[in-house]
């Protein structure tokens, strides 16, 4: 397992280097000058242009501002917002909010769609698993952000169950409906695959076995069955943390969320490229991060990973 | 039974010699050896044909497509002209579905809003295929250098979803058109289809016909082509269908985050995103090209599924 763990780590850390190095060679291969656009119509006096490059290290090589950049993200230093705020003050503000979001829909989407996808699967060609397919391909097909006006608009606007915008301190209780949002399209793949995999699997000669040796249904399922179909489903978690990073910007700008989504929802809407860019490299990176989790998640899952060399 | 070497006669142990018709040789007599040899794609198409789920997808797509080509076909009003007069204006002769808050006609920029969506998740789709399918079989069938390279930097692009990939983009550059869209998106989504490929024809690669091929004098190139790509193209066609819903969805969301085609342009994103604001009260005017927007996509997935199922046999083996 810790081999496992260290190859796993050491093929991370060019894919960290190299994710990053793209971003910042989008961003400043893009032709236009960002210091000029700042001041808009009206040039700054002469001599300021220079001096603010030389504050952000633009005069210098581009691979010079690259590791400038690296360097100052292991000092915790992840840029500044548009309006001169350290993006590290706000994401630790914010970040809180967004996991707690986050943690909320992983939950809600993992033990739901397990659970209906392997019951689905169990059924294969009953009434449960035809319902279950058609309402997953439903929900993969409705986009978040629709998913999230039309709740947010039944059930807070129409029912009143529910707040339509989240407060500053975003306690629990009020981040449910919003999570759900979060969580839809992803249940509905946790389902198709769970499903999937279940049926494969109960066809598979370990199952059978388990069953001649006189272990209960429950048990082969359970233990058997639904052990080896979760593999399936982890490795998709791992893709997964992508598309909740997408999902939590649109889902946390319709609920007005002060998390790290809604922050970037908002810097996108006023146009505060330089924010959006500096919080979006800080996602890739948790991105990366929490993908080499779900690697050993999966390695402590899958017994065959971990000692294959 | 007990066994006992006798050598007496025991009809149990009689040499017996089957009749043809009861062999399995007979079965193989029968296999009809004039007929054309069925390829994946004769015997794709067979299992096809036969699901309803098939001609649905199918004839959706053929209409949303027919619409994309020839909007005025369909709508009759003007979707530009629009009077302040008509603002969130009830549905009337000519506006069944009424009017948006610019005073628009919702219905006829729905209609016309249908080739932008449209264009661009074809033409993402077809962009990452081709490329993403060439680096990949190349990467594969040559392997060495070339394949490693790729592979890594291929993780790279992987790493970086690709809503949040066309976000920074756009974030910084202006230039914002069809092509422009699908070219970012196409940048963060090739390595999916690249793997698949390499993967595909990494394990196409060692077969008979290849090394047949080789002893025939045809050069790796002409295999590769040839022989090797079709040979391992149909899981690439599997996801790329399922992609073109996928890809739909990711300029749709731009739209809506208001970073996607730039305003002036008709597409679903742009009404969903200029529908927000009065969403509370009057829902349907955002819902309307949402629905528009879902049963495009339902209907590539659903094509995308048969198509799985149709070209892989393992699965139509379980169904």
């Amino acid at each position: 397992m810790l081999w496992y763990a260290g190859k796993r780590f050491l093929q991370m850390i060019p894919v960290f280097f190299g994710a990053t190095f793209l971003i910042y060679f989008m961003v400043f291969a893009v032709p236009g000058d960002p210091i000029a656009a700042l001041y808009g119509d009206h040039p700054p006096a002469p001599g300021v242009i220079e001096a603010v490059r030389a504050e952000y290290n633009l005069d210098k090589p581009f691979i010079v501002q690259y590791l400038l950049y690296i360097g100052g993200l292991f000092q915790g230093d992840l840029g500044t917002t548009f309006s001169g705020r350290p993006v590290i003050d706000v994401m630790a503000q914010a970040f809180p909010i967004t996991a707690r979001l986050a943690l909320l829909a992983l939950a809600i989407e993992a033990f739901f769609g397990i659970i209906v996808g392997l019951v689905a699967g169990l059924r294969k060609g009953k009434l449960f698993d035809a319902s279950a397919l058609v309402i997953s391909l439903l929900l993969i097909s409705v986009p978040t952000f629709v998913v999230g006006f039309v709740l947010q608009y039944v059930f807070g606007i129409q029912l009143g169950w529910a707040r339509t915008t989240v407060s500053g301190a975003a306690p629990w209780g009020e981040l449910i409906l919003p999570a759900i949002v979060l969580a839809s399209v992803s249940f509905a793949y946790i389902v198709r695959l769970t499903r999937a995999s279940v049926a494969d699997n109960l066809g598979a000669d370990f199952v059978r076995t388990a069953t001649a040796k006189g272990l209960s249904r429950r048990r082969v399922v359970t233990v058997h069955v639904l052990r080896n179909s979760l593999v399936p489903v982890v490795t998709y978690l791992g893709v997964d943390i992508g598309s909740l990073m997408v999902g939590a910007i649109v889902t946390e700008g319709i609920f007005n969320i002060n998390g790290v989504g809604g922050t970037v929802y908002r810097a996108i809407r006023l146009g505060e490229g330089p924010t959006v860019v500096s919080f979006v490299a800080v996602m890739v990176i948790i991105f990366v991060l929490a993908n080499l989790l779900v690697d050993l998640l999966y390695a402590a899952l899958d017994p065959r990973i971990r000692y294959a060399k | 039974m007990p066994s006992s070497n006798t050598g007496r006669h025991r009809p149990g142990q009689e040499h017996f010699i089957a009749s043809l018709a009861e062999t399995p040789v007979a079965e193989i007599d029968q296999v009809d050896e004039t007929g054309k040899a069925r390829s994946t794609w004769t015997d794709a198409w067979e299992a096809m044909r036969r699901r309803p789920m098939f001609w649905v997808s199918a004839s959706l797509i053929f209409v949303i497509v027919v619409v994309a080509v020839f909007p005025g076909l369909f709508a009759s009003a003007d979707p530009r002209e629009c009077y302040l007069k008509f603002s969130n204006g009830d549905p009337q002769a000519g506006h069944p579905l009424g009017f948006n808050r610019q005073g628009c006609d919702v219905y006829s920029r729905i209609i016309f809003g249908t080739q932008a969506s449209v264009t661009i998740g074809l033409l993402t789709t077809v962009i990452v295929t081709l490329f993403g399918g060439v680096i990949g079989a190349l990467a594969g069938f040559y392997g060495g250098f070339l394949d490693s390279f790729v592979s890594r930097v291929g993780d790279v692009f992987f790493a970086i979803p690709t809503v949040l990939g066309a976000i920074v983009l756009f974030s910084v550059i202006s230039v914002r058109d069809a092509l422009t869209v699908s070219l970012v998106l196409s940048l963060f989504a090739w390595p999916q289809i690249a793997r698949i490929m390499r993967g595909a024809v990494l394990s196409a690669r060692n077969s008979d016909y290849v090394t047949a091929s080789a002893a025939l004098g045809v050069s790796r190139f002409k295999t590769l082509v040839r022989h090797v790509i079709p040979n391992s193209i149909a899981p690439v066609i599997v996801v790329a269908t399922v992609s073109l819903g996928i890809f739909i969805v990711a300029e749709a969301t731009l739209g809506f985050l208001g970073i996607g085609l730039p305003p002036t342009v008709m597409s679903w994103g742009n009404e969903i995103n200029q529908a927000q604001v009065t969403v509370r009260t009057h829902p349907q005017t955002l819902l309307l090209p949402s629905a528009a927007l879902s049963i495009t996509v339902l209907a590539f997935l659903m094509f995308g599924d048969v198509v799985r199922d149709a070209l892989d046999p393992e699965a139509r083996a379980r169904r």
